[in-house]
């Protein structure tokens, strides 16, 4: 399951921009659509949008087959994937510890506040 | 963009969270993603200085992550570069990623707001960095019934 870094990257430079993503979101609702079905809900120009399929397409995000005279395009899942797997692996690396890190925090916490609550003692 | 975010509210003071993230035994008392206790943490803490952590996981493989403290505001907010030096993920090939940590205070305790991002972005990425998460998670739920993963912890046992 090996992958090379500089193709997530791509993935990942691919999904920063929040028109591609939308276009993303859209085919992962709808399987199939066709490019000017696709542009409809887009203030941008057609050619915009092209260029945009061009870029997903170049990450491997979407593939584009003809049909007639339409062109469909469908999302292809597996960079995704590979995409969110390096998000789940640091998740489930740094989750339990981020929770192991706030339970050794309250000890601490409760440490001091009690050694507080002794200084006041003697204090008084 | 490659990133991601945690968030954990701590009943604990920002300066106690601080400390425990940035000393020698602070960081040997959580770091890692299972119980297994750290074998060693060095961490100089200051702008520049280096930090060093190597850790075991559950199945006994050895794990170490090195960087350099690029930001300190204490109690408020620690940057760090990352680096896998052993073990880790190692796909990754000795890439630099960068950790961010901000610490807010609430109350009587400490929002955290944890953040591993890829160094390699560029600024563009880092202005839709906000707003990123919703849309992932769609996309996330599409790919999600074909899972296998590969990470350091896939050895682990199943919860």
């Amino acid at each position: 399951m090996n992958y090379r870094p500089r193709d997530l990257d791509r993935v990942f430079a691919t999904l920063s921009d929040p028109t591609r993503r939308a276009i993303l979101a859209r085919l992962a609702r709808e399987e199939s659509l066709s490019i000017s079905a696709l542009a409809d809900p887009f203030s941008i120009k057609l050619p915009a949008v092209m260029k945009h399929l061009d870029v997903l397409s170049d990450a491997g995000l979407i593939t584009r087959s003809k049909h007639g005279r339409t062109v469909q395009v469908r999302l292809s899942p597996a960079p995704l994937r590979k995409a969110t797997e390096w998000l789940r692996r640091y998740e489930r690396f740094w989750s339990p510890a981020l929770d192991r890190l706030a339970a050794h925090a309250e000890r601490k916490e409760a440490e001091a506040q009690a050694a507080e609550a002794r200084a006041k003692g003697k204090a008084r | 963009m490659r990133s991601l975010m945690l968030v954990r509210r701590i009943a604990a003071r920002p300066s106690i969270v601080f400390e425990a993230m940035t000393t020698n035994e602070g960081v040997a008392a959580w770091f890692g993603p299972d119980d297994v206790p750290v074998v060693r943490a060095q961490m100089d803490a200051r702008v520049g200085g280096a930090y060093r952590v190597h850790f075991r996981t559950l199945d006994g493989r050895d794990h170490e992550a090195c960087g350099e403290f690029l930001e300190l505001i204490p109690p408020r907010r620690i940057v760090m570069s990352w680096r896998w030096t052993l073990g880790g993920v190692l796909e990754e090939g000795g890439r630099i990623s960068r950790v961010e940590i901000e610490l807010t205070p609430i109350g009587d305790g400490t929002e955290l707001t944890f953040t591993h991002a890829g160094l390699w972005s560029d600024a563009s990425e880092k202005s839709h960095a906000r707003g990123w998460t919703g849309a992932l998670d769609k996309l996330v739920r599409y790919v999600e019934n074909a899972a296998g993963t590969t990470d350091i912890t896939s050895e682990a046992p199943e919860r």
